[in-house]
């Protein structure tokens, strides 16, 4: 029954006022949709991340920003426990999505994962054609209906802006895409599982400025349905597509604020720092 | 170095030319040196082709080669192989050695090949570093016991503890000392290592950001195991099944000890059999006058098992080149 409501949900998906995302840009407004209080990461004995307490807004980008290895993705990572995989690791604190811990005991990673997708900064497909592509996470959830399945990867190609170069090949390798379509090729992977959340791990810093931009008209349209975070090194991106930006150093959080706002009159030393390239 | 001596002396820009130098000559020597044990290899494998090519095939006049003698048809269709009995009824037909090979080949590919990848599995996706570690060597362990041993085995373990209780006392079927299926199932068992070594090599080979990407997608490690991981891996799975299975085919002692008996044109698993490699030893183990009919049919034999091996393992090389296009 949980799935055909998922199903439900994905055909129609919840209407988006612009006051939402207007909302968006006013934290605290509104209950967030993803919330660390006070988190911390190791890996073994190494903290990655120290009292990290953010609120992540519903329907708007959260862009992640900070310089190489100061925890951002480790951070993102954590949010839909894909960490777990890495033995040895440990989080302290907590996570909540929708004011519920996800790292309580009782907790389904599997389920959670359905609920907050993610997108690499490689893209990786698997070697099986575009349709399965697509259809695999819908697929490991147990769906074997093929009407519903053919109406499902229309659907996410077409948001993820693929369905036109790919409706004519659908059974075709998905190895033989090019670079930025074997990365939208993911996205729409990623919302055949009709997420709520939406987490991007440097998304497009592996393509080149065309497919750049039209990864960021998506994730553009993307907001208006989905909570979307993503870490970028593109301080140009984060200034285009988000909403709130948080700045990481060292494994703290050291500044959160409207995007606007943290780009051109920052509160910290640090954020201003490396906004202006004296660091980072 | 010794070159650069005089050059050196004079200050300007050091000639180019070459002169004689100890160094020089030792490189060519050690190159000379490892061309030859190349060459070694290569050598041998043609005199091989060349010897059995020659005593099955063709021969100089006067026409002395095996199928010279008897044709290719009568060896192909004919259902009987008693090449050692008397004159007036000597049969050459390979099917009841092929059919011994095949019976050998397949009660081992089921029992191996599933059991080695479901071992690569766990190695690969599922065993802690720690657990991988006390697993593989005990793998090597099973791959360096003699063939001879696992023969000894099957004989006189398997065959009246295991297979005699199960299908004589229990469905009634009617099982010889010597039968084919114990053969089968220890030869089996000398695959598994082979296969869950080669296949754990391709399963580790395959980009961990497949795995991480399948989690992100709501997969149980299973679901990753067998819908990402091995689907990617498969074309290198499936070389090391066919090189598992080449060397099953080959395998000799373990199976004369446990299964010989007459060449048999049967499926039956219970039925003792005799294979290609067996009928060579037996052979070989007698008297054989020079020049008989007798002797060159272990080159046709032999011919035929060098034919089988080469080819699957050509098909599996090709097989693992198209692999590596995939992921480079």
């Amino acid at each position: 029954m949980a799935l055909v409501k998922a199903f439900t949900q994905f055909v129609e998906p919840p209407s988006s006022p612009v006051t939402d995302v207007a909302q968006g840009a006013a934290p605290g407004a509104r209950p967030p949709k993803l919330e660390t209080v006070q988190m911390g990461f190791f890996y073994g004995l190494n903290q990655a991340l120290r009292d990290v307490s953010l609120k992540i807004n519903e329907r708007a980008v959260t862009a992640l920003i900070g310089p190489s290895g100061c925890g951002k993705s480790t951070y993102l990572r954590s949010l839909n426990r894909m960490n777990d995989i890495i033995e040895g690791t440990r989080v302290s604190g907590k996570v909540m999505l929708d004011g519920e811990d996800i790292y309580a005991k009782d907790v389904d990673v599997v389920s959670l994962r359905k609920r907050i997708g993610m997108v690499f900064q490689k893209s990786t497909p698997f070697p099986k054609s575009i349709f399965d592509n697509v259809a695999f996470g819908p697929r490991i959830a147990g769906l074997t209906d093929k009407a519903k399945l053919t109406e499902i990867v229309e659907q996410s190609l077409q948001r993820a802006a693929l369905w036109n170069e790919a409706k004519d090949r659908l059974r075709d390798s998905a190895m033989a895409l090019s670079g930025g379509q074997q990365q939208r090729l993911c996205i729409a992977r990623a919302l055949a599982t009709s997420p709520e959340v939406l987490l991007m791990d440097e998304p497009a810093s592996a393509l080149d400025p065309a497919s750049t931009s039209r990864i960021e008209d998506l994730i553009f349209e993307l907001k208006q349905n989905y909570t979307i975070v993503i870490v970028t090194h593109n301080m140009q991106q984060a200034a285009r597509i988000s909403e709130v930006t948080a700045f990481f150093c060292m494994g703290r959080l050291v500044e959160v604020g409207q995007t606007k706002q943290l780009f051109t009159n920052p509160i910290q030393k640090e954020t201003e720092d490396y906004i202006t390239g004296r660091f980072g | 170095m010794a070159s650069a001596g005089p050059a050196r002396r004079e200050q300007s820009t050091p000639s180019l030319r070459r002169t004689f130098s100890w160094q020089r000559t030792r490189e060519q020597f050690i190159q000379g040196g490892l061309f030859c044990c190349a060459l070694l290899s290569i050598v041998t494998t043609l005199s091989i082709i060349y010897v059995l090519v020659t005593e099955a095939i063709v021969s100089l006049p006067p026409d002395t080669s095996f199928f010279q003698e008897i044709g290719l048809v009568e060896f192909f269709s004919e259902t009987r192989w008693t090449p050692q009995y008397a004159e007036e009824q000597r049969h050459y037909g390979i099917l009841p050695l092929l059919c011994g090979t095949l019976l050998i080949t397949g009660i081992s590919g089921l029992i191996g090949l599933p059991a080695g990848l479901m071992i690569a599995i766990y190695l690969s996706e599922y065993a802690t570093p720690r657990t991988r570690s006390l697993c593989k060597p005990m793998l090597e362990l099973l791959a360096g016991i003699p063939t001879i041993v696992y023969g000894y085995f099957a004989l006189k373990v398997l065959t009246p503890f295991f297979i005699v209780p199960v299908f004589k006392h229990t469905f009634g079927l009617s099982v010889g000392g010597f039968n084919a299926l114990a053969g089968g199932i220890v030869v089996g068992i000398m695959i598994i290592p082979m296969v869950a070594s080669l296949s754990e090599d391709v399963l580790r080979a395959v980009p961990n950001s497949l795995r991480e990407a399948g989690y992100a997608l709501g997969s149980t490690k299973f679901d990753v195991s067998a819908k990402i991981v091995v689907p990617s891996a498969l074309s290198g799975i499936l070389a090391s099944f066919l090189l598992a299975l080449s060397r099953s085919i080959g395998e000799t002692m373990a199976v004369a000890i446990a299964s010989t008996g007459q060449p048999a044109l049967t499926l039956n698993p219970l039925d003792a059999i005799q294979t290609m490699t067996i009928f060579i030893v037996n052979v070989m183990q007698g008297e054989v006058v020079a020049g008989s009919t007798l002797e060159k049919s272990l080159y046709a034999v032999a011919l035929v098992l060098f034919i089988i091996t080469l080819g699957m393992n050509m098909v599996s090389q090709m097989v693992l080149a198209r692999y590596r296009e995939v992921y480079q």
